[in-house]
């Protein structure tokens, strides 16, 4: 530790022991098997130590705008293995620590060693490696190394999200997310493998360094594109993402929905960055794919009934709307438009905090609900609030911030990618306005459909009354599973109300990635008016304050009488009557029924007095389903005969690693 | 400058009750009566202030947080756009997106407070405002695209408050459209007959109201002038690109504009006597004619 730290500054060294800390997390717990519990409490420690640590750390590094690196000794031979801070890798860095801490002590309350006899080590060992690989990714400067923690996060996140896998649904979720990282990551291997053609060495290329124009810079933008696409969670390469997200534990699903899938978009910004003015398809085509990803993720998203599968498609809807501020500011460097630049990335980069704060606020609010309802069926709930108070309001601030309302930090980024649409139009001639110009619709479309499906959640589970099933226990989680809440719920609040405090920090990362837009007069303060955004937002919380004081004093003084919902003339309206989110959805579901393939099942009412009749309805992963498998399965039976390759035999197994090992010796002397 | 943001305040807060007693004044001289009269909404919002409340057993503090939100979100609004003076008192670059996100903000809250009495029909009525929402957002960014270009300016005071019938005449086709597909939103926004009737109660064609037909007392009075403060606002929009006329004397200018007002409230009045209520399937179709009349101006602005 030492030998690294040589040298390196303090906030450097922070989040290097931060890493240190999160990857030994687990480990404790291994050796502590006979006092269930002790190790994962533990483990949570040393989370939200590093946690703390690793924040701080990177909020330093953002401030002093400077990047470092440090060289690991390695005796591999692929070249230098190399570990960096830019302010590029630590705006990742907050969402890495911030979540890691907050999912490990949020575990403490959800998945009690008590309940959960054994799999808590598994699930903490691996919650701890998760961080630490997360963090080791945005800093590897090599090839190799960076391939090497990208494959342990993905191990990672494989063997914390399929933890309970005696149930089947978690295994073939686990099989389809094993198989779409391995693709993923066969297609890095293709971009490091001819970064290397054209750089000479497995090292990172320096920012703006390669020619985009080659064979070589379109293979290697393509391969970079599907392989982070895959794990971003981009449309069409999203179909491991709602299984996934769905069967792993809540807050594994936070760790994976909130923070893995911008390891995706890390890797695409980062080697955006490596090249000079790149051609304006590319930024069209990363515009396009989020349009894709963002509308009709949430289009899907509005069909699903179950909370998980639900958020995990409004995580393919926020991956779009980054990549829409990523295209924006690609075709911003292309027209040479440094405000168009800034604006895009810095709205792409904020959305990636943003939508980290949000979406794990969510998913560990899911968490609670399933704690307490023991379902992930939203039109099984109803009247949770009145139970769980505390999680309906973190539930609540997470669902208008995640639809982009103000005063919350989804309007913030939101704001920064429209701005960049709107400037894109005005700054363009000809009929390459057109394609900034498509952005914005898309955008408020989006946002109009994802108000539509969160006060669908927010409405079905937590508002009326309990349907179905109604436990006379369900309650809160602990204080270890309301703190991460709240701290999450107040961070969105914060970016919301106070965004000219974190746009620096935005700012920074935006010019790590393009440093010409340091040198340029584009700034963001002068381009975003961030301040009045805040003073309306302050405004608009002040009205609100008053006006609930004095309506509410002037209602209670002229008398309430209790009643029951009037229900035009029912005498007795039972909860069964109400809405239920397949109800709520059904006019988009049918509108957008093109897209989405609905399925809907019921049999017919006849007679005077009708049998009872049944309705159900289900939107299905068209993708996964019609596209991939059908496509999957021909390839099969293609490929079947090479099956006798593998039989089985150990000897023959043997015999090929032999036949192999001698070839390549002979290769590599001739 | 004082005085300019104290008269927009004022013109925000007194004028739309008026509005919508001039659409139910024409109504129902269009229909051969002699209607209430012109400032009945008034007295009805001051009577609903002064009433006790019934609150559903099934409700929390969603229920009363929907119509404060709902209030401070309009009143709020209200000050990014211009009344006619030269500039609205917020002025800055993309409010046009914080005055459009304001209102959803709105509609979430009325949603919520809707689906927390677990009335089916509010369910009905809520699962229809944010469907057709869906349809109308974008529509409304379209034409704001459009604004953008022609004006180069990114606020809604620079798009809206320097027009001159100069630029009428000069962008006539895609300002027409543009008119053309506001006008639908507007109505469609604030629950007019095509879209819905504010005046029945016959809950399987309506939206709005259905969403509020548990409230009761001072918080249903707060409703019906947050639904009027927000035909006003969003009437204001439509009427700097349809009247686009500055004198430079203030006075006259908000003359103009109070009048422009009255005649978009006559105009409403007339359309809804000469209209039925469309069927609920047709609703999304006339939607997206407005969507593609703004989309269409846009492709003129850029060709």
């Amino acid at each position: 530790m030492d030998q690294l730290a040589q040298g390196v500054s303090l906030s450097a060294n922070l989040v290097l022991v931060a890493t240190l800390l999160a990857g030994c997390s687990g480990i404790p717990g291994l050796f502590l098997g006979s006092r269930p519990g002790r190790g994962q409490i533990v483990a949570a420690w040393f989370l939200v130590a590093a946690g703390v640590l690793g924040v701080t750390g990177a909020v330093i590094h953002l401030f002093r705008e400077r990047s470092e690196s440090f060289i690991l000794s390695w005796t591999l031979p692929f070249g230098t293995a190399e570990l960096s801070i830019d302010p590029l890798s630590a705006i990742f860095l907050i969402p890495i620590f911030l979540v890691g801490a907050c999912s490990g002590l949020y575990a403490v309350g959800y998945w009690p060693a008590s309940r959960q006899r054994g799999s808590e080590a598994r699930l903490s060992f691996f919650l701890g490696t998760l961080v630490a690989s997360m963090s080791l990714v945005v800093m590897a400067c090599n090839g190799a190394l960076f391939l090497i923690v990208w494959e342990f996060m993905a191990l990672s996140s494989f063997f914390a999200m399929t933890v309970s896998d005696r149930d089947r649904q978690v295994r073939d979720a686990g099989l389809v997310y094993l198989v779409a990282t391995h693709c993923g990551t066969l297609l890095l291997f293709v971009m490091f493998a001819h970064l290397k053609v054209v750089t000479g060495g497995f090292s990172l290329p320096a920012v703006g360094s390669l020619d985009p124009n080659s064979g070589y810079a379109t293979l290697i933008f393509l391969a970079a594109l599907i392989g982070f696409g895959a794990k971003a969670g981009l449309m069409p390469f999203h179909v491991w993402l709602p299984a996934a997200h769905a069967s792993a534990p809540s807050h594994i699903s936070a760790m994976m929905s909130g923070v893995m899938l911008k390891m995706g978009i890390y890797g695409i910004v980062r080697v955006l960055s490596f090249f000079s003015v790149p051609p304006i398809w590319w930024g069209v085509l990363v515009l396009v794919l989020g349009v894709i990803s963002g509308v009709v993720g949430v289009m899907f998203a509005l069909g699903q009934h179950d909370i998980k599968r639900l958020l995990a498609y409004h995580s393919i809807e926020n991956i779009g709307i980054i990549a829409i501020g990523i295209g924006l500011a690609l075709i911003g460097r292309t027209m040479g438009s440094s405000d168009l630049a800034l604006l895009g990335m810095s709205g792409a980069l904020l959305h990636t905090v943003n939508h980290a704060t949000f979406k794990s606020l969510l998913f560990l609010g899911a968490g609670s609900v399933i704690h307490a309802t023991e379902t992930r069926e939203i039109d099984l709930m109803g009247g949770l609030s009145r139970r769980l108070p505390w999680t309906s309001l973190c539930f609540l601030v997470g669902s208008v911030a995640i639809c982009g309302l103000p005063p919350l930090n989804g309007f913030v980024s939101e704001f920064l990618v429209y701005l960049a649409a709107f400037s894109g139009l005005i700054a363009t001639e000809s009929w390459l306005a057109a394609i900034p110009a498509m952005a914005a619709p898309a955008l408020a479309l989006i946002g109009a459909l994802a108000v539509a499906c969160f006060v669908k959640v927010f409405g079905i589970a937590f508002l009326g009354l309990p349907r179905s099933i109604s436990k006379e226990d369900e309650h809160e989680g602990g204080w270890q599973m309301l703190t991460p809440m709240v701290l999450l719920a107040s961070i969105c609040i914060f970016i919301g109300v106070f965004p000219f405090l974190i746009s620096p920090l935005v700012q920074s990362a935006a010019f790590a990635w393009l440093p010409s837009l340091a040198a340029s007069s584009s700034r963001l303060p002068s381009l975003a008016p961030l301040v009045s955004i805040a003073a309306v937002n302050g405004l608009l919380l002040a009205l609100i304050l008053v006006f609930s004081y004095v309506i509410l004093k002037r209602v209670g003084s002229l008398g309430v009488s209790p009643g029951v919902t009037w229900d035009c003339g029912y005498i007795e309206p039972t909860p069964r009557m109400q809405y239920t989110s397949s109800s709520f959805a059904e006019m988009l579901t049918r509108l957008n029924a093109m897209f989405l393939r609905p399925e809907w099942h019921s049999t017919k009412i006849k007679g005077l007095f009708p049998a009872a009749a049944k309705f159900s309805s289900h939107v299905p992963e068209v993708v996964l389903e019609q596209l991939y498998l059908p496509f999957l399965a021909k390839i099969q039976s293609l490929i079947a005969p090479l099956r006798r390759v593998q039989h089985g035999q150990l000897h023959l197994y043997v015999l090929y690693i032999l036949v192999t090992l001698v070839s390549l010796l002979f290769w590599s002397h001739w | 400058m004082v005085t300019n943001v104290f008269i927009h305040a004022m013109l925000a807060i007194l004028l739309p009750p008026l509005l919508i007693g001039v659409i139910a004044r024409t109504k129902a001289l269009c229909a051969g009566r002699s209607g209430a009269p012109l400032l009945q909404p008034y007295y009805d919002i001051a009577r609903l202030w002064n009433k006790g409340s019934v609150f559903s057993s099934t409700t929390t503090w969603v229920f009363r947080a929907g119509p404060l939100v709902s209030l401070a979100v309009v009143l709020t609004a209200a000050l990014l756009i211009p009344f006619g003076a030269p500039q609205a008192p917020f002025s800055f670059r993309g409010d046009m997106l914080l005055f459009l996100y304001l209102f959803a903000l709105a509609r979430f809250f009325t949603i919520i407070a809707a689906l927390d009495t677990g009335s089916s029909f509010e369910g009905m009525g809520s699962a229809r405002e944010a469907t057709f929402a869906c349809l109308a957002e974008p529509a409304l960014l379209f034409s704001f695209l459009a604004l953008a270009k022609l004006s180069g300016s990114f606020s809604l005071t620079g798009m809206l408050a320097h027009r001159s019938v100069v630029n009428l005449i000069n962008d006539g086709a895609p300002l027409l459209m543009l008119l053309g597909g506001l006008y639908v939103i507007i109505l469609a926004e604030n629950c007019r007959i095509p879209f819905d009737d504010p005046n029945t109660h016959l809950e399987l064609t309506m939206i709005h109201e259905v969403m509020v037909l548990d409230h009761s007392g001072p918080l249903f009075g707060i409703i019906l002038y947050g639904a009027a403060v927000k035909l006003f606002v969003l009437g204001a929009l439509l009427i700097h690109i349809a009247f686009p006329i500055s004198s430079g004397y203030q006075v006259l200018d908000w003359g103009v504009f109070v009048c422009s007002q009255l005649l978009l409230a006559i105009t409403i009045g007339l359309t809804e006597s000469l209209m039925a209520r469309l069927r609920l399937v047709k609703i999304p179709y006339l939607l997206a004619v407005a969507t593609i009349l703004t989309a269409f101006g846009l492709l003129l602005v850029l060709r």
